[in-house]
């Protein structure tokens, strides 16, 4: 460019930069934000894109709702799917949340990332968001990656803490550290460890909702059937207590013990990673650095003997009890209340006692 | 489908070793700590095995990034039974600094080189814990991703996987090429034997740089520190049953 054109450009991109900021979700306005960074603070805009089964929020999206609200900016929810009605209602309500983006396709069924990612992509380059986050679930991590690939940007997983919009805190080898993270990429793509955030309340927001174009099915993947676990037991993440078992119980039969015990406590039932590798209880049970991440009020482990894998997926539990006839497991370390018993005489004895 | 396929497979510290947090909170101590392939990386290797032992593909390609102790872990899945290795040499500052964007890169840039049919790898690092790199390859390539498989069978040119999610299990089908990354329960990896560790010394690893692939390592991710998490207060043992939902009950807990 001679410097001509540059003089001749200068005025117009001064311009276009005072437009730019004015009107900061006008699309294309990435360079001015990187250029006037001392104005990034006051044109926060996060898209938390929320996880529902066509019916019901899933939980976990209020928890990725808090955190987004603590950036500073304004927070919109992307609800996609093939019915989305009663979700955007739900929503709609949440605390904190400013706008809902509703994008309703057959295309959508079984949120896959194929379809979804591209929908995301269109979505931001309409309206620009410097965050773009969801919960840390399965649906999370299998879905934001794709999208900061697209977008070329890094994105930083499974954050426990915001220090501020471009820093992060997350667990690192299975929690045994705390890696504080500042991440310099144009739109920070993240999801949320659910614990770690409290929900946001689904009463006393006033979102307005708007219509996103649904984009074009790419067709390269197909959603045929789940099968889900069922249970009236409240949902293992989101319990106030949690009931687990190990490999000491021995069989699949003798987890009847802690459904009992549960039962009992209003308790969500988890295991170990052994006692669903022995066929005890289905792999969604399963807590721990590559199950799922609990912090609930009580959490009681029945037969678990602590390995580091375990302890990574329950160890922020406001109180914790072990039950174990091994005195040197190492669950006792982190056990607040440590009972060296039987559990098969220990834990009929307790649902016992919490009858009376 | 026979083509080939890629397993992406991470050098890292040994999933039973208690990590210490450097004193000067720059990082993990990992000088003479024992380290061992990524667990989930191991599925991998043994998914891709297993589909050349059915002869539904035709040949196992190795990849790791990172310093040159990286070809020791390529050297546990050739004595698994991958075919042939590829070493993508990254050392010093870009190795700590080395993502899963940056693999993924990397990864993409072989898959097209290779003309790689199938890409498993695990579905998470148990160092960085990041669950990415499954998902940002299939992302770069355009492909679909079939995350977190506890089952994966190929019926021509599509894929079945059937993964692990929140509620349960969900069954996909997506089209290849494709990515595919492990969960645990995918398959029990098998262990190299002695005669097998000695076959794997004969296989062939080359080296390549990420520059040679195109692939730019710089990263917009900071690590400003690392810490250790906070302590918990020791506990106390109890005697029995009742004193336990006592001590529960004065706590306020039930």
């Amino acid at each position: 460019m001679s410097f001509k054109t540059a003089v001749l450009l200068l005025p117009l991109l001064f311009t276009s930069l005072i437009i730019g900021l004015s009107i900061i979700n006008l699309s294309a306005c990435n360079i001015y934000i990187r250029v006037g960074t001392g104005f990034l603070q006051r044109f926060q805009s996060t898209l938390v894109v929320a996880e529902h089964n066509n019916d019901k929020l899933t939980p976990i999206t209020l928890n990725a709702i808090t955190a987004a609200s603590k950036l500073g900016g304004e927070v919109s929810c992307l609800v996609a799917g093939t019915d989305c009605a009663k979700v955007v209602e739900q929503i709609s309500k949440v605390q904190g949340v400013k706008k809902v983006l509703v994008a309703q396709h057959d295309s959508y069924k079984g949120s896959l990332p194929e379809e979804l990612t591209p929908l995301i992509l269109a979505t931001q380059k309409q309206f620009s968001f410097t965050h773009i986050c969801a919960g840390a679930s399965a649906f999370g991590k299998n879905l934001l990656p794709r999208v900061a690939a697209k977008l070329d940007v890094a994105p930083v997983s499974d954050i426990i803490e915001i220090k501020s919009p471009d820093t992060f805190v997350r667990t690192i080898y299975a929690g045994n550290a705390l890696s504080t993270v500042k991440c310099n990429e144009s739109v920070k793509v993240f999801t949320v460890r659910g614990t770690s955030f409290e929900a946001a309340s689904t009463e006393g927001g006033n979102a307005t909702s708007e219509n996103v174009a649904p984009s074009s099915p790419t067709g390269i993947s197909e959603w045929l059937e789940q099968s889900l676990t069922k249970s009236d037991r409240p949902e293992l993440t989101s319990a106030k207590v949690v009931v687990s078992g190990g490999r000491g119980l021995k069989s699949g039969e003798n987890f009847k013990l802690l459904y009992d015990l549960a039962d009992k406590l209003n308790a969500a039932v988890g295991a170990s990673r052994a006692a669903v590798d022995a066929g005890f209880v289905p792999n969604d049970m399963q807590v721990g650095q590559t199950g799922k991440i609990v912090a609930p009020e009580l959490y009681i482990a029945v037969g678990i003997s602590g390995a580091i894998q375990h302890l990574a997926g329950m160890k922020d539990s406001k109180t914790i009890v072990a039950i174990n006839k091994d005195p040197e497991a190492p669950i006792f370390q982190v056990a607040d209340y440590g009972l060296v018993a039987d559990l098969f005489k220990a834990v009929p004895e307790m649902t016992e006692a919490l009858s009376k | 489908m026979s083509g080939r396929v890629l397993v992406g497979v991470k050098r890292v510290i040994d999933y039973a070793v208690k990590i210490r947090v450097k004193p000067d909170n720059s990082g993990v101590v990992t000088d003479g700590v024992k380290h061992s392939m990524n667990p989930f990386c191991e599925i991998a290797v043994e998914e891709a095995v297993k589909l050349k032992e059915k002869k539904l593909i035709k040949e196992v390609v190795a990849v790791s990034c990172g310093p040159q102790q990286a070809q020791e872990t390529i050297r546990t899945a050739l004595a698994m039974g991958a075919d042939r290795g590829i070493h993508v040499e990254v050392s010093g500052k870009d190795y700590d600094a080395l993502g899963p964007l940056q693999v993924s890169k990397i990864l993409a840039a072989l898959a097209k080189k290779e003309e790689a049919q199938l890409i498993i790898l695990g579905k998470q690092a148990i160092d960085d814990d990041c669950n990415q790199t499954g998902q940002m390859t299939a992302a770069l390539l355009d492909w679909p991703q079939g995350t977190f498989a506890s089952e994966v069978s190929l019926e021509g040119d599509k894929v079945k996987v059937l993964r692990e999610i929140d509620g349960g299990l969900e069954t996909i089908k997506i089209n290849t090429p494709a990515v595919v990354t492990a969960d645990l329960r995918l398959n029990t990896p098998r262990y190299a034997t002695l005669p097998n560790i000695m076959k794997a010394k004969k296989k062939k690893i080359v080296n390549v740089k990420p520059a040679d692939l195109g692939v730019d390592v710089t990263s917009r991710l900071e690590i400003l520190r690392v810490d250790d998490p906070p302590q918990r207060q020791a506990g106390v043992k109890v005697e029995t049953v009742e004193d336990l939902v006592g001590k529960l009950k004065e706590a306020g807990r039930i």
